[in-house]
């Protein structure tokens, strides 16, 4: 148990050192680590809770995705009839499925199989899911069902589209180091560090931001459809905003004469006569010939800029507009209007999504919360060190200096895997200090025992390190499992903990089996000793 | 030098016979705990229950709690709570889950916004959303109950299976007991809750662990020794590294709780209860002497002819012997 061969005393001591070094770039500036190679640049990050930061979850909202199915599948339904100039009535929408009577007995076989064609396979054709479920209710009436399967195909398309349009977004808000990533099947995880206006994230990312430009209808009155009730059936009723927060009604026409995909280019600009905040657009060569196609035709009419539903301005076409770009004003304020142009430019959510789980940390908590874990680390060192001397005397240093090395592992091993150090990662940390002492007590406990039962003094440390380590392995294991339980099922801070537990687990096991027996092996070497002085 | 010493050496404690006592005190305790659960609750905070939580700190360095009540509680926003955090400046304000689904809850942090206006700093905001929530609270529950099984795994594949049982009983009991402190307190019952009760699991396992550890050495050395006195030998024989562990983990514990600040209080709080004060007595008190209970041994007497293979069939040969596991009940 305490004889090393020198290969072997080098290995111990290289590896301690290596992993050691692996904690150097972080204490130096991230500016002065950019410049070194690669291979020396990873470091740990800092977790939201400790540098400041937002977390957000956003969830896709399902109800909206199946409507868009729904109606999709709609529309193909009445395609295919009027395509085959088959008869039709009540083509509807019914729960999860959609409705279509055939009005001639003779037409039903006819249009059962054409309907049928919609319902594509999924999945590259094999396993036989299809898209949708086509049924003959007989008397002409055929239901067509949207699978679960097909909505569960959908809801990962959806996110999948989502996420590099989340990035554009974010990336325009000027934010550094964002992580945007896929958390289940429908979830979208998005990290800001140290951003000062978590609202405008919020903002940001909350819109679906689906453009359209529409017509006005100037032959009925809104007001006539908001009090009535009765909404002519190619329009919408929909509401435009002025400064103060009042709504006015107003009838649009149901169909998009160009939609915001068609856009090429948007920025936040100042009106050059009335000096407002505006936004510029610019459209691509299909967007502009219909622009100015539908500007030439309506010369004097009220056309809507509509988003996400709701009317940002109505102004009148005063002139066609043929060079394919364009001005927005919309009572905007600068903030606003950059809002809207980032909004543009990195396009429209395939749906839209919910923020379901906000946490944002102000710069100034995460200051302080780096402190208060510098305190307490300290403080919780010097209170163990302390103890472990005045307790174990010369083997107690040997303790502490296998403790340091411990923490300046634990340090080497987060920066290498680039691991975030949250606050409870910090509380982990000073608990694993805890366990390294624990390592090293049951030893020199048990070479305590083996003095007291008449051995020798080489024999007893040799008999109290064979004896504790298994004791040390079966305890710390048991440790490790509730640690790799908690980083499973563990979110942001907490999951922050079990890493730095874990890793101290691990860390505090090397040391012991290796580091501390190799000091008191050349200790014992080098002074040959008659008594153990614990 | 004198070294310091808290235990001396060669203790002889009876610790068996507290058995007596520790077993229906544990018991009444564990019963006590369940009924305060269920009568008094947890605090469930945020993350369990949904709701915001918004931690501000005023500007002039003087928080008016007052004001501040009397502001929010106009906003019609349901039940509010606000609770002085850390220094004199800094309050938390915590908003119940809002009806209305995922929206509302953002609408709720934009008119305490709206509200306070810009005399306070808004130090954290947490909005979590009913589903979230629901699903924060199943896997924390699934996690307590996955690294329970896990850990019950591995103890049998190292021991016996009565070893593994008794363990888990003696962690039950921690746990039990623990979340009975949490009750009593009302500390917020968050995610990091849920991790302190794992920690514990995790430290007051490695300490039975040890203790088992000298059991199975003490149970394979003396063969012909009574269950109870090998048990007090191994009590005795890990006393002192069960107090220089505890007594560092605490001071550890205590410098988070002193300064680490309030995010982390009821975590530290909640661990220095279970760890120290919980953890150390089970170990010794319950995990060891119900092994006695659970069979370990049984079959041993002073003057058996043939030492019993105790470790390898756990099973008792001959039940009708009398043993000392075999007078109590």
């Amino acid at each position: 148990m305490l004889y090393f061969s020198r290969w072997k005393a080098l290995a111990i001591v290289g590896i301690a050192v290596l992993v050691c070094l692996c904690a150097v770039p972080n204490f130096f500036p991230a500016s002065t680590v950019a410049k070194w190679p690669e291979w020396a640049q990873r470091r740990m990050v800092l977790g939201l809770d400790l540098q400041g930061g937002s977390h957000l979850l956003l969830e896709v909202d399902a109800k909206d995705v199946k409507q868009q199915k729904l109606d999709q599948v709609r529309d193909d339904v009445r395609r295919i009839l009027r395509d085959a100039k088959i008869g039709y009535t009540g083509l509807a929408i019914r729960g999860d499925t959609v409705e279509v009577r055939i009005r001639e007995g003779s037409d039903a076989q006819a249009a059962y199989s054409k309907l049928r064609e919609l319902a594509v396979p999924l999945g590259g054709g094999l396993g036989g899911q299809r898209s949708l479920e086509v049924n003959d209710a007989g008397n002409g009436l055929i239901r067509l069902t949207v699978t679960p399967e097909a909505m569960t195909e959908r809801l990962r398309q959806v996110v999948e589209q989502a996420v590099p349009i989340i990035e554009k977004r974010v990336n325009a808000l000027g934010l550094v180091e964002p992580t945007i990533q896929r958390e289940g099947a429908d979830r979208i995880l998005v990290q800001v560090p140290g951003l000062g206006d978590p609202e405008a994230l919020l903002r940001v990312l909350g819109k679906t931001a689906k453009m359209e430009f529409r017509l006005v209808d100037t032959s009925n009155s809104a007001e006539d459809a908001v009090s009535g009730g009765r909404v002519p059936p190619d329009d919408d009723l929909l509401y435009e905003a002025n400064r103060t927060g009042q709504k006015t009604p107003i009838l649009v026409q149901k169909q998009v004469m160009v939609s915001g995909s068609d856009l090429t280019d948007a920025q936040a600009t100042f009106d050059q006569r009335t000096g407002e905040p505006v936004v510029s657009f610019k459209f691509n060569s299909n967007g502009a010939r219909r622009f100015a196609q539908v500007t030439q035709e309506n010369v004097g009419r009220p056309f809507a800029i509509v988003l996400d539903n709701d009317v940002i301005s109505a102004p009148v076409i005063r002139e066609p507009i043929m060079g394919g770009q364009g001005q927005i004003s919309g009572n905007f304020t600068v903030e606003s209007a950059n809002e809207l142009a980032i909004l543009l430019r990195a396009g429209a959510l395939p749906a839209k999504l919910t923020p379901i789980e906000q946490r944002v940390v102000g710069p100034g908590l995460g200051q302080d919360s780096i402190e208060k874990g510098k305190l307490a680390s300290y403080a919780g060192a010097a209170l163990v060190v302390i103890f472990m001397f005045a307790t174990y005397g010369l083997f107690g240093l040997f303790a502490n200096i296998a403790v340091a090395v411990n923490v300046a592992m634990i340090f080497g091993v987060l920066s290498l895997l680039n691991a975030t150090l949250t606050l409870p990662g910090i509380a982990g940390i000073v608990l694993t200090v805890g366990i390294a002492v624990d390592s090293n007590v049951l030893i020199y406990e048990r070479i305590r025992e083996e003095v007291r039962s008449g051995r020798s003094a080489i024999s007893a440390i040799d008999a109290g390190f064979s004896r504790a380590l298994a004791t040390i392995l079966d305890s710390n294991i048991t440790t490790f499992i509730a640690a790799a339980v908690l980083f499973f099922i563990g979110t942001g801070p907490v999951r922050g903990f079990a890493v730095t537990l874990g890793i101290g687990i691990a860390t505090s096991l090397f040391t012991a089996f290796t580091l501390t027996r190799l000091i008191v092996a050349t200790w014992v070497q080098w002074q040959r000793p008659k008594v153990v002085p614990i | 030098m004198r070294l310091l010493r808290i235990v001396p050496d060669d203790t002889k404690f009876d610790f068996m016979r507290f058995r007596r006592i520790s077993f229906p005190v544990s018991a009444a305790l564990s019963i006590l705990a369940i009924v305060l659960y269920f009568t008094h609750g947890l605090n469930f905070g945020i993350d369990f229950e949904g709701g915001t939580l918004i931690e501000v700190q005023a500007k002039s360095g003087q928080a008016n709690l007052q004001t501040m009540r009397s502001t929010l509680g106009t906003l019609g926003l349901g039940e509010v709570q606000l609770q002085q955090f850390g220094g004199p400046s800094d309050v938390l304000i915590r908003i119940a889950q809002q009806p209305g689904g995922e929206a509302a809850q953002q609408a709720a942090v934009e008119k305490v916004r709206g509200a306070l206006g810009s005399d306070v700093e808004y130090r954290r905001i947490e909005v979590v959303g009913p589903r979230v929530s629901g699903e924060l609270l199943y896997k924390g529950i699934l996690g307590l109950f996955a690294a329970i099984a896990a850990i019950l795994v591995y103890l049998w594949f190292r021991f016996e299976w009565q070893f593994a049982l008794g363990a888990m009983i003696a962690n039950v009991h921690d746990l039990v007991l623990t979340l009975g402190f949490m009750s009593v307190t009302q500390i917020d019952f968050d995610l990091t809750s849920i991790a302190a009760l794992l920690t514990i699991l995790g430290y007051s396992l490695n300490d039975t662990v040890v203790i088992y550890d000298r059991i199975r050495e003490m149970l394979r050395r003396y063969k012909r020794l009574s269950m109870p006195d090998l048990l007090n030998i191994s009590i005795n024989a890990t006393l002192s590294r069960s107090i220089v562990t505890h007594v560092t983990v605490a001071m550890s514990l205590l410098a988070l709780l002193l300064f680490g600040g309030p995010a982390i209080h009821s975590f530290t709080a909640t661990m220095m209860f279970g760890v120290v004060l919980v953890g150390t007595y089970t170990s010794v008190f319950i995990a060891s002497p119900i092994l006695i209970y659970l069979g370990v041994g049984t079959g041993r007497t002073e003057h058996v002819e043939t030492p019993a293979p105790a470790e390898e069939s756990p099973e008792p040969p001959k039940p009708s012997r009398a043993s000392p596991a075999k007078a109590r009940p």
